[in-house]
């Protein structure tokens, strides 16, 4: 008598945080991550993340993709899937069980010579000199994201790479985060997280602050701290080195 | 088409039944045929409060279980015309209760020609709660004048919001209502107790009624009678008037002052 499908697939367009991999030497990575994951210690709490090898996909880099997975892992990123590579590498990173996003896939960023799947030959050896200079891996950008509902007690928002713009109040108990600013044009009555991805330049802007806590890249203040402030009136808070000021709008 | 709705708090012993039990029989009362379902399987209380304990043959689980029929386990209330009782089974738990269970008696009361299903919630934010609200087309939040319970409340909003039928189909949002019961306005001069204005800056959700705290409430409970119809006290009224608003009548608010304050001090006071 259970006519209700088991199950249903559907296509999603999702925002997916991509580690651009410049080093297949899982020990220097291991370095570097540990360093960025000290900044914001348990940031990457099960983030998918997509590995994008095209940086690495010109001459016989080998990846080791468990080793790799297993310390992305340790960190909270969970390796979904590849993005570019070279033929070697792509299978490698199918036979590790990972996913492959097709160069189509890739999104707003400028086309790249997809990798052919091509016949079992080699990419030929290209002139190394090729490799531009790389912008720097920062977060992807993407417009502020905006919420118009009251944000209650126990509901948390994240909006990743951007800024975070609240139109309702935000209750005790509910938690605001953004990697960039935060706005709320009404009271300010849960927790607010800017920055964190490790802008300290972030700030919090609000209507009437009675927040439990605040905080910027890691600095905060709670809430028996900020009632010697200036409540019930709109306030911006900044970081200044590693204190957070604020001041009156 | 039944319209759904839910009463509910997240927090306990705020008032749930003896609202749900009141705003039914209000429905009932204006001609509307309505029916009040007991989500608190296992702690089985709307029954008592509407007076029908003794009556109770089948209950919910069975209906969900395909034991019984819908018409057999709802109990017609005998003094309002209209009204039926759908009581919680009392040897199960709220495991018994299933998503698609739930649907399908729901579907039944807008099939048998029901205009409201009053789903009265278990408090707290589990199974219950949350199969008791997934269906629902509209909520009724109800909160007492106190920072838990407010705290609840909105938490409860929350969950509302995102974990509805509605929300998970992108339907337009479950219209929310805020029920303040056990008010008490001299508590509130004395500092006590928060305002209805406090409370509502806090929720910011439409106001349904307040009711003020009343020992006709208890009485009324223990006599098994719904306290709408005991329309000489002060929280029948309050009930009557949150049943008109709730149908898009417009009410003034009452017994949200101090009664004792004269004409001088009403004059200075605000």
């Amino acid at each position: 008598m259970n006519d209700t499908p088991a199950f249903e697939l559907k296509g999603r367009l999702l925002t997916l945080t991509v580690l651009r991999l410049f080093e297949p030497h899982v020990v220097n990575l291991a370095m570097a991550l540990k360093a960025k994951v000290e900044q914001a210690p348990g940031f990457f709490d099960n983030t998918p993340v997509v590995l994008d090898l095209e940086p690495l996909q010109d001459g016989h880099k080998v990846i080791d993709f468990p080793a790799l997975v297993s310390l992305l892992g340790n960190h909270g990123l969970l390796v979904s899937g590849v993005l570019g590579g070279n033929e070697k590498q792509r299978r490698a990173a199918a036979d590790a069980g990972l996913g492959l996003f097709s160069d189509r896939q890739r999104g707003a960023e400028p086309p790249q010579p997809a990798p052919e799947p091509a016949p079992a030959a080699e990419p030929e050896p290209r002139p190394e000199p090729e490799p531009e200079p790389e912008p720097p891996a920062r977060p992807a950008t993407c417009s502020a994201r905006l919420v118009t509902q009251p944000v209650r007690s126990g509901q948390q928002i994240y909006a990743r790479g951007g800024d975070l713009v609240v139109l309702a109040p935000v209750s005790a108990g509910a938690e605001i985060i953004a990697d960039g600013h935060i706005h709320v044009y009404a009271p300010l009555r849960g927790r607010a997280i800017a920055g964190a991805a490790g802008d300290v330049d972030a700030r919090i802007f609000c209507q009437s602050l009675e927040a439990e806590l605040v905080s910027i890249n890691g600095v905060y203040q709670i809430k028996e701290d900020l009632e010697q402030g200036v409540p019930g009136t709109p306030v911006q808070i900044h970081r200044q080195n590693d204190n957070l000021i604020i001041r009156p709008l | 088409m039944a319209r759904i709705i839910v009463v509910t708090s997240g927090k306990g012993g705020v008032g749930k039944t003896t609202s749900s039990a009141a705003i039914s029989t209000g429905l009932a009362q204006r001609g509307y045929k309505t029916a009040v379902v007991d989500f608190d399987v296992g702690l089985r209380n709307l029954d008592l409060i509407m007076g029908v304990e003794r009556r109770v043959v089948y209950d919910f689980v069975n209906v969900i279980n395909d034991e019984a029929k819908l018409g057999q386990a709802l109990i017609r209330d005998k003094r309002v015309e209209n009204l039926y009782v759908l009581p919680a089974s009392q040897t199960r738990d709220k495991d018994a209760l299933t998503q698609e269970g739930v649907g399908k008696v729901l579907g039944q009361f807008a099939e048998d020609g029901f205009d409201y299903v009053i789903c009265d919630s278990p408090a707290g934010i589990e199974r219950g709660a949350q199969l008791a609200m997934y269906f629902a087309d509209e909520a009724i939040v109800v909160s007492n004048p106190e920072v838990s319970s407010v705290r609840d409340s909105d938490r409860m909003l929350g969950i509302l919001s995102s974990k509805s039928r509605r929300a998970e189909q992108d339907d337009e949002p479950i219209r929310e209502h805020l029920l303040i019961t056990r008010y008490q306005p001299e508590r509130v001069d004395l500092g006590e107790m928060l305002s209805v204005e406090d409370v509502l800056e806090i929720l910011s959700v439409p106001l349904l009624g307040v009711i003020p705290e009343s020992e006709a409430v208890l009485q009324a409970s223990n006599a098994g009678v719904p306290v709408i119809m005991e329309s000489g006290s002060d929280a029948g009224q309050a009930y009557d008037d949150a049943v008109a608003r709730l149908l898009g009548e417009e009410r003034e608010l009452r017994f949200v002052d101090a009664r004792k304050k004269g004409f001088f001090s009403r004059l200075l006071g605000k």
